[in-house]
C-alpha cells in the first residue's frame, strides 16, 4: 500500500495532500502489522505466495515471530511520527518539495515493511534498496546544505554495503540455486560449509553492518541524523537500524543457522569485540558533541552495540534483549529525535551550548527528552531497564560476571551525555538568544509524548513485549516459538 | 488493607501534582504539602495494628518482567522505615515552611514537589515485597531528590550534585543491579522471603562477594568508601538533609542492606560462614574513619554528614552481626538516629537562618541567645553519643548486647571507641554554645522563625519520648527478628 500510495503523491504534487495520505498509509500500515501480528500469535508461521507462484519459484512473503515484531515497531513509529511531524516537515523542507518528501517517506516506509515481510533473500535485496534510496533523498532534502554532504556519505556507504549484500545473494543462488530463504537454509544444510557459504556469509555480514551501522561501520550515521529534516531522523533513527539488525538476524539465524556462525566461525568474538567497541567508544564520542542531535546520533550507534552484543551472547536472554531492544531504543530514539527536532524548530539551533536555561522555554520538550535519557540509560521503569535487565542476565547465562557487567558499565557513559542535556537546560543560565522562544508546535511534541508513554508503559509492564522478543529469540534459536 | 498500601504510594504523588497545581498560591501550596503529610502518616499509621498482629498486607500491581511483579509487602520493617519516614516528613515541612520563607528561597514549588515525590519512592521502597520493585524506587528516590540536592543552582551545587549522581546512581548500576540479576539467576525469585531465599543455592565464597556487590552496591547506606556523595549532597538547603540525608535517603540504604540479610541471605543460613566476616570490620573501619573526619570537620553541616556515615554504619555492623538481638539493635537504630539526627539538622538549619553561621567555631556564646535551638542540639547530641535519657542508648544497648552476645570483641572496641569520638565532636559544640562568651560586636539575633523552633523542638521531645515508650519500634524489631 505505501508503494502504491508514493506515485500517487507524486501525481498529487500537493504537501498537505501528501501528508494526508503518508499518515493514512502509516496507521493502516500499523493496523496492519498489529492484524499479521495477531495471526502469527495464533496460528503460527503465515505464508503468503506473491501472484499465487508457489514457493521456492514465487516471491514467498513469510511472517513469523520475528518479523511481526519488526512489523509492529515500523508500523508504529511511522504512525505516530509521520502524522505528528507535518509542522516540522513544513518549517524544514521547501514548500515546493513537500510532496516529493512525503512520496519518498511512503517509499521508504514500503521498502522498510518489504524488507521485513519478506521470505526471498532477492526480493529482501529490492526493498532494501527501496528504502535506502528514498532514506537518501529524504536525507538530501534538509534546508542546511550539509545534508547534502550527508546524503552523499551515506549513499556511498550504503551502495557499498547494498553490493556487498548483492554479492552475498548472489552466491547463495550459485549455490543452492534458489532465492526462497527457507529453501536455501534447507539446501545448505546438506553438503555443510563450502567455501562459497563462507564467502557469501561473510559479504552479508559486511554488507548488513553497513547498513546497521555496527561500530567502526557507522561513519555513515552521524551526519546523516544531524543534518537530515527532523522527521526523517526521528523516522529513520527509529526504524532503518533496527529493520538492518532484524536482517542480519535473519540471515544468520533461518538461513546460515546458529550453529555454523556461532560454533564453527570466531562470529561472537569478533562481535562481541565491536558490540562492546561500540557501547563505549561511540557513546563516549557522544559525551564529548556539543550538537544534540549529533550526540543522540552517536548514542544510537552505542545503543546498537546493546541489540548486536545480545546477538554475539547466543542465548535466549541476549537474544531476548536484542529483539526487544529493536523496540525499546526505537521507541525511545524516535521520540528523543522529534523532541530535538521541536527545539530545533523553536530555537533555531541544538548546540548544546546555546540551549542553556531551556527548560523554562520548553518545559514539556525538556522533560520528555530527559526521560528518553533516562531509557537511554537504563533506570528502571523505563523500557532501556528491560533491555539491559536482559543482557545482564545473558551475561550471567554465559556464567561470566565480566559480561554481565558490561552493559551495566555502559549505562555510566550514557549518564554523562544525558546529563550534559541536563545541565545545559536546567541548570545553565539562560541563553540570551532564547529570549523569546516558546513552545510552539505542539505536533512532535504530542507524537514524541506518545512515544514517551510507551516507553515508559512497557518499562513498567514489559510483558507484552518481552514475551513478543522471547517468542522472537525462541524462534530465531530453536525455529519454533516456544 | 491493600487500599491502605494503595494509598500510601499513591497520596505523596498525588500530592504532588496538587503542590505544582498550587503553585501560584504560596499558601495553599504549602497547606497541600502540610495535608499531604497528615494524611500519609494517617495511612502509614492505620496500617501498624494490623501488621503488629502479624497481618502482611499485601498489594500486587502488575507484573514489571515475566516472573516479577511489581508488588508491596508491608513487614515489619518497612512499617518502621514508612512510620518514621511519614512521620517526620510532618515536622519537616512545618521547619520546611519557616526556612525556605526566611531565606528567600527561590523555586519554592519545585522544591515543595520534588519533597512529595521522594516520599512517594521513599514509601515504595518501605513496602516493595521484592528486590526489583526495590530496586525501582531505590532509582527512583535518587533521581528525586537529584533537583533538591541541586536546588540554588550555583556550580558548587552543580558539582555537588554531579558526585551525588555518580556514586549513588554508578553504584546501584554498577554493582546492585548486578547483584539483584545473579540472586534472580541462582535463586529463580526476587521475593523477600523470611529465612531467605539464597539459602543453599550459593557457595560460601560466592555468598561473600555477592553480599559485597550489596552493601556497596547501596551506595544510599555510605559505607566507606562509597559514602562521598553524603557530604556532597549538604549543598542543599538544610531541610532535605535534615529529612532526605539524615532520614528517608540514608535510611533507605540501611534498611535495603538489613532487609537484603534478613530476606535474601537469611540470618541463619549466612550466620557463621567465614565469607561473610568481613562486613563487621568494613563497617567498623568505617564508624571510627567518619568518625575522625567528623571531629576534624569545622563546618557544622559538614560534621553532621560524617556523623551520619559514621552512625550508618552502627546499622550495616549491627545487621552484619548476624545475631537476633544485634538486628533488633539495627532497627531501632533506623529510628533513633533518625530523630536524633534531624533534630541536630534543624538545629544547624536554625542557627543559619537566624545568625547566617555555618561553622562549629563561630558558635560561641550562641546558646544564649537561641536557648531552644540549642538545647534541642544538646538532645540530639546526647542521642548521638547514646547517653539516656535519648534514644540513642536503647538502640545502642541492644548493638553491644549483640556484639557482647556473639563475642565480636572488635565490634565491642569499636562501639567503645566511637562513642567516645562522638562525644569528641558533640561536647565541644554544645560547651561553646552555652559556656563561651560571645564575640563582641555582633548582630543581635533571636531564635529562628517559630515554625523552624517548634519543629527542632517536636523531634528533641521524641528522641527522649522514644527511650521512655520504645514499645512500638520495639515489638516491629522484635517481629522482624521471630517472624512467626
Amino acid at each position: 500500500m505505501p508503494l502504491v500510495a508514493a506515485p500517487l503523491v507524486v501525481l498529487l504534487r500537493s504537501g498537505r495532500a501528501g501528508w494526508l495520505i503518508a499518515a493514512g498509509v502509516s496507521v493502516a500500515s500499523l493496523a496492519g502489522a498489529l492484524a499479521l501480528a495477531a495471526r502469527v500469535r495464533a496460528e503460527g508461521v503465515l505464508s503468503y505466495a506473491l501472484g499465487s507462484w508457489q514457493p521456492p519459484y514465487g516471491i514467498e512473503y513469510r511472517i513469523d515471530a520475528v518479523n511481526a515484531f519488526v512489523l509492529v515497531l515500523v508500523g508504529l513509529v511511522a504512525a505516530v511520527v509521520v502524522p505528528f511531524g507535518r509542522p516540522a516537515v513544513a518549517a524544514e523542507v521547501a514548500a515546493e518539495r513537500r510532496y516529493l518528501f512525503y512520496a519518498m517517506l511512503c517509499l521508504a516506509l514500503a521498502g522498510l515493511n518489504g524488507i521485513a515481510i519478506t521470505g526471498d533473500a532477492f526480493n529482501l535485496f529490492v526493498f532494501l534498496e527501496i528504502s535506502s534510496l528514498s532514506s537518501y533523498v529524504l536525507i538530501a532534502l534538509g534546508r542546511d546544505r550539509r545534508a547534502l554532504v550527508a546524503s552523499f556519505q551515506y549513499l556511498i556507504m550504503g551502495t557499498i554495503g547494498a553490493t556487498f549484500i548483492v554479492i552475498g545473494v548472489g552466491l547463495l543462488y550459485l549455490q543452492t540455486g534458489t532465492l526462497n530463504m527457507a529453501d536455501i537454509a534447507a539446501r545448505l544444510e546438506a553438503p555443510g560449509a563450502a567455501r562459497a557459504t563462507l564467502a557469501a556469509l561473510a559479504f552479508l555480514t559486511v554488507g548488513i553492518c553497513l547498513k546497521l551501522a555496527l561500530f567502526p561501520l557507522h561513519m555513515w550515521l552521524p551526519n546523516a541524523y544531524t543534518y537530515a529534516p527532523s522527521v526523517v531522523t526521528a523516522f529513520l533513527a527509529a526504524t532503518a537500524t533496527k529493520v538492518s539488525v532484524y536482517v542480519l538476524l535473519r540471515f544468520w539465524f533461518t538461513i546460515f543457522g546458529a550453529n555454523l556462525v556461532f560454533e564453527r566461525l570466531p562470529m561472537p568474538d569478533i562481535f562481541l569485540a565491536l558490540s562492546v567497541l561500540a557501547m563505549f567508544v561511540a557513546s563516549g564520542i557522544a559525551v564529548y558533541q556539543r550538537n544534540l542531535k549529533r550526540m543522540l546520533a552517536y548514542s544510537s550507534v552505542g545503543q546498537i552495540g546493546y541489540m548486536t552484543l545480545g546477538i554475539s551472547l547466543d542465548n535466549v536472554p541476549g537474544l531476548t534483549g536484542s529483539v526487544v531492544h529493536l523496540f525499546n531504543h526505537g521507541v525511545t530514539k524516535g521520540a528523543m529525535f522529534l523532541f530535538a527536532g521541536a527545539i530545533a524548530m523553536a530555537a533555531g539551533t541544538v548546540d548544546l551550548d546555546r540551549l542553556g536555561g531551556l527548560a523554562k522555554r520548553m518545559p514539556l520538550t525538556c522533560a520528555g527528552l530527559v526521560i528518553g535519557g533516562f531509557s537511554l540509560i537504563g533506570v528502571p521503569a523505563t523500557a532501556g531497564f528491560v533491555t539491559k535487565w536482559y543482557l545482564v542476565l545473558a551475561g550471567l547465562e554465559k556464567g561470566s560476571l565480566l559480561l554481565a557487567a558490561l552493559p551495566a558499565a555502559s549505562s555510566l557513559v550514557a549518564i554523562a551525555y544525558v546529563w550534559r542535556f541536563v545541565e545545559a537546560a536546567y541548570m545553565r543560565e539562560a541563553h540570551p538568544d532564547l529570549a523569546g522562544v516558546k513552545e510552539g508546535f505542539a505536533a512532535p511534541l504530542v507524537g514524541g509524548w506518545i512515544l514517551i508513554a510507551i516507553c515508559l508503559y512497557v518499562g513498567i509492564d514489559s510483558t507484552w513485549t518481552v514475551e513478543a522478543a522471547r517468542r522472537a529469540a525462541a524462534q530465531l534459536l530453536f525455529g519454533a516459538p516456544q | 488493607m491493600s487500599a491502605g498500601v494503595a494509598a500510601a504510594l499513591v497520596l505523596p504523588a498525588a500530592g504532588a501534582g496538587a503542590i505544582l497545581a498550587l503553585g501560584r498560591w504560596p499558601n495553599a501550596r504549602e497547606a497541600a504539602t502540610l495535608a499531604t503529610a497528615g494524611g500519609l502518616f494517617a495511612v502509614v499509621a492505620s496500617l501498624l495494628p494490623a501488621v503488629l498482629a502479624g497481618a502482611r498486607p499485601e498489594l500486587v500491581v502488575l507484573e514489571m518482567l515475566p516472573g516479577i511483579p511489581l508488588a508491596f509487602r508491608v513487614e515489619p520493617l518497612g512499617m518502621l522505615f514508612a512510620l518514621v519516614a511519614s512521620g517526620l516528613w510532618i515536622v519537616n515541612s512545618i521547619y520546611s515552611i519557616g526556612y525556605m520563607r526566611a531565606n528567600g528561597e527561590a523555586h519554592q514549588t519545585r522544591f515543595y514537589c520534588f519533597f512529595a515525590l521522594s516520599l512517594a519512592a521513599t514509601m515504595g521502597i518501605a513496602f516493595a515485597a521484592n528486590l526489583a520493585t526495590l530496586f525501582l524506587f531505590y532509582e527512583l528516590l535518587t533521581l528525586a531528590t537529584y533537583p533538591l540536592v541541586t536546588h540554588h543552582g550555583t556550580p558548587e551545587a552543580r558539582a555537588g550534585g554531579r558526585v551525588y549522581l555518580w556514586i549513588l546512581l554508578g553504584t546501584s548500576i554498577m554493582l546492585l543491579l548486578l547483584a539483584v540479576a545473579v540472586t534472580w539467576f541462582q535463586a529463580g525469585t526476587l521475593e523477600f522471603r523470611a529465612g531467605g531465599i539464597l539459602g543453599g543455592r550459593v557457595g560460601s565464597a560466592a555468598t561473600g562477594g555477592l553480599l559485597a556487590l550489596y552493601v556497596f552496591g547501596i551506595g544510599k547506606a555510605a559505607l566507606m568508601p562509597v559514602h562521598r556523595w553524603l557530604p556532597a549532597a549538604m549543598v542543599a538547603p538544610t531541610p532535605v538533609s535534615a529529612l532526605l540525608h539524615a532520614v528517608a535517603v540514608v535510611k533507605a540504604g540501611v534498611f535495603t542492606v538489613v532487609k537484603v540479610i534478613v530476606y535474601v541471605f537469611g540470618v541463619e543460613a549466612t550466620a557463621g560462614l567465614r565469607s561473610v566476616d568481613w562486613l563487621p570490620t568494613v563497617a567498623g573501619f568505617t564508624i571510627v574513619a567518619a568518625s575522625v573526619v567528623a571531629l576534624a570537620a569545622d563546618n557544622l553541616k559538614r560534621r553532621l554528614a560524617y556523623s551520619t556515615v559514621s552512625q550508618l554504619a552502627y546499622v550495616v555492623l549491627a545487621a552484619s552481626l548476624l545475631a537476633p538481638v544485634s538486628l533488633v539493635g539495627a532497627a531501632l537504630h533506623i529510628a533513633a538516629h533518625a530523630v536524633g539526627k534531624i533534630t541536630l539538622f534543624f538545629a544547624a538549619g536554625a542557627i543559619y537562618t537566624a545568625a547566617h553561621k555555618t561553622l562549629v567555631s563561630e558558635l560561641d556564646g550562641i546558646g544564649r541567645r537561641m536557648p531552644w535551638t540549642m538545647a534541642a542540639f544538646a538532645v540530639g547530641a546526647l542521642s548521638m553519643i547514646g547517653l539516656p535519657p535519648t534514644a540513642g542508648f536503647v538502640s545502642k544497648w541492644f548493638i553491644l548486647s549483640g556484639a557482647a552476645a556473639t563475642q565480636h570483641w572488635v565490634a565491642v572496641t569499636v562501639i567503645a571507641a566511637s562513642t567516645l569520638l562522638n562525644a569528641g565532636y558533640f561536647l565541644p559544640v554544645v560547651y561553646r554554645a552555652f559556656f563561651r562568651a560571645p564575640p563582641g560586636g555582633e548582630h543581635a539575633h533571636g531564635e529562628a522563625p517559630l515554625p523552624m523552633v517548634a519543629a527542632l523542638a517536636i523531634t528533641a521531645a521524641l528522641t527522649v519520648a522514644l527511650f521512655f515508650h520504645a514499645d512500638v519500634p520495639l515489638a516491629l524489631a522484635r517481629q522482624l527478628v521471630a517472624p512467626h
